[in-house]
């Protein structure tokens, strides 16, 4: 066997290896790099005066403003929701363990939409406590509480999915530990738990608030679209592309693309660190 | 000093302990020891408050602690793979339980510091506080586990197969340190092994389990030399056992003498060298089963293919229901 040979951990030849490379570049290209790259394009397409402008209408702003409340009000609960499904689960043993679990993914196996219309069919005008609601006054569906509610279902599983499995690998001997040696049980969640999981947390949260501020489905279905009041970046982007406003469309869509490229970077951080330690804790 | 009664468990449909009955004196170090499965760990940690008992009581100086939780039995435990603290480094670890402490318990910042050198020092680890666990090997891990369980103060130490995932020189060696430790803190110490060398080399009195009962509790010298069960007579030590009209004849290959006639015939099939003596493997020919014996190293062994007569110098039987019955040597 020649040198080269052994130190290559594959047979395939040089062509295929070229091949191979070059295919999945190539899709990776065409698939991901020139949308993101189009997206840009569009949006500066007439230059930086036109992108600020149309970043900068009371609509535009107002979509960016509720779509950071919402994300305001969502990624914490879901945070506070994750990490306290991910204990229970990892740490405890009860029945209905297992609903619990498939009850946290069902979120991820059910269309947006039909998400969005759960709470149409819930909270709406004929919906079964609409007419309660209607007679208090109080307004959920094509409101922002609607919204908040939707965003919640749609994020629900991120912060959990991401803990679980990692929660399950580190077990609970760590927490045994420090409640033999006399912490109490917030003691036991603060000094050892958390540190413990808190790459991993992060992570999760990243991903949860991506999706949060970039979820159209459920949000379109119980939003009403009402400009300057109930509309997402998203959903504003839809209705400028719409009017044939591209510049406009483009400009806020670029917004979320950047919060994507953030957010992945982010990601690529944390999974390092995440690596880090994961690597030094064995 | 610690007493359980009548302790019943069940996970499930699993037993996983009938009615366990255990007094274990002040200053004493008790094993814990029988295959996985028997229900040692379970024991121990329904011991520590880490698990509860379904039924039957655990008593710590007279006084009934089983509604207690692990964090109010004041017992140190010392976790199968350490549990250390992978985030904490080591001095962090050590001083967990002074840490955690609230109000007037807890002492000040510098004594916690103090005491966790101090515990340090005891378990030879001096200098190496600013480490990580993962920075350790698996022998200094080990000794800072103790260092934790220890800063507490606890007079019950509790130890969950501490030695399993050592190298056996570093194992040795730190049994003897144990055990040293064990003696000049004046504990009273119970630890859980699937090893019979370690359980007979360290324990005072060894406690042999199997399926969730005790099959016999007593020293390593009583164990060994006098089990009270086939399971006992099977599992510590190494044994034959002989088949013979209801009865089982349990006897040691080291007990085992070679004799000129009268003896039972053995057709040599293995020897080799174990140790200070010689293993001869045999088949017993009345028969065909499997029997080991052990001959002076001095001696010249029989060669493969030879026909032996052998002896026991000394045995055990039992009858079926796994009663022992006083007999002469055959």
């Amino acid at each position: 066997m020649s040198r080269e040979t052994a130190l290559r951990a594959t047979s395939e030849g040089r062509l295929w290896q070229a091949l191979l490379i070059g295919g999945a570049l190539a899709f990776l290209g065409i698939f991901l790099a020139l949308p993101l790259i189009a997206v840009f394009a569009e949006a500066f397409k007439t230059g930086l005066g036109a992108f600020v402008l149309a970043v900068q209408t009371p609509d535009a702003l107002a979509s960016i403003r509720l779509t950071l409340f919402i994300a305001a009000i969502s990624v914490p609960l879901n945070m506070i929701f994750g990490i306290a499904a991910s204990w229970a689960i990892t740490k405890f043993e009860f029945s209905g363990k297992a609903l619990l679990i498939t009850l946290i993914d069902l979120p991820f196996s059910i269309s947006p939409v039909v998400s969005g219309l759960i709470f149409v069919l819930l909270f709406g005008a004929n919906g079964v406590v609409g007419p309660w609601l209607a007679a208090h006054d109080l307004k959920i569906i094509f409101a922002v509480p609607g919204i908040v509610l939707a965003t919640l279902f749609i994020t629900f599983p991120f912060v959990a999915r991401e803990l679980i499995p990692l929660m399950m690998e580190q077990g609970k001997s760590e927490e045994e530990a420090a409640l033999s040696l006399g912490a109490n049980g917030w003691q036991t969640f603060w000094y050892v738990t958390l540190p413990n999981i808190r790459w991993g947390l992060l992570y999760g949260v990243l991903l949860c608030n991506a999706r949060a501020m970039g979820e159209f489905g459920a949000v379109s279905v119980v939003s009403g679209h009402i400009r300057g009041e109930t509309n997402t970046m998203p959903l504003h982007v839809e209705i400028l592309y719409n009017e044939y406003d591209f510049v406009g469309a483009f400009a806020v869509a670029s917004l979320l693309a950047l919060l994507a490229l953030v957010t992945l970077v982010a990601k690529s951080v944390l999974e390092w660190r995440f690596d880090m330690n994961s690597g030094a804790g064995h | 000093m610690i007493r359980c009664n009548a302790i019943t468990k069940r996970f499930g449909s699993f037993a996983a302990l009938h009615g366990i009955d255990l007094h274990v004196r002040q200053g004493e170090f008790i094993a814990l020891l029988g295959p996985s499965g028997s229900g040692k760990t379970t024991l121990l940690r329904i011991i520590a408050g880490l698990e509860f008992q379904d039924s039957g009581q655990v008593l710590f100086a007279d006084e009934d602690v089983s509604k207690r939780n692990v964090a109010d039995r004041h017992v140190g435990f010392v976790f199968q793979n350490y549990a250390l603290f992978r985030h904490m480094n080591v001095a962090h670890n050590v001083a967990f339980g002074l840490s955690v402490r609230k109000g007037r318990d807890k002492p000040s910042r510098a004594a916690i510091n103090e005491r966790a050198e101090e515990l340090l020092r005891l378990v030879q680890l001096e200098g190496l506080g600013a480490r990580y666990p993962s920075q350790l090997s698996g022998g200094q891990r080990q000794r800072v586990a103790l260092a934790r369980a220890l800063a507490i103060e606890p007079k019950l130490l509790l130890l969950d197969e501490p030695f399993g995932a050592l190298d056996a020189k570093v194992r040795k060696d730190l049994r003897r340190w144990l055990r040293d430790l064990h003696k000049a803190m004046g504990l009273t110490s119970i630890f859980v092994t699937h090893d019979q060398e370690e359980a007979l080399e360290l324990a005072d009195r060894v406690v042999v389990m199997n399926e969730g009962r005790i099959e016999q509790i007593g020293t390593p010298e009583e164990i060994y030399m006098n089990p009270a069960t086939p399971f006992v007579s099977h599992f510590v030590g190494e044994t034959n056992r002989v088949g013979q009209g209801g009865e089982e004849l349990h006897f040691r290959p080291h007990d085992t003498a070679l004799v000129s006639q009268g003896g039972e015939a053995v057709l040599v099939d293995n020897v080799f060298r174990k140790g200070g003596v010689w293993r001869i493997e045999g088949i017993l020919q009345t028969q065909q089963i499997l029997v080991e014996i052990d001959l002076d190293a001095a001696s010249t062994p029989p060669s493969l293919g030879e026909i032996i007569q052998i002896r026991p110098r000394q045995f055990r039987s039992f009858n079926q229901a796994g009663a022992q019955i006083k007999g002469e040597p055959q």
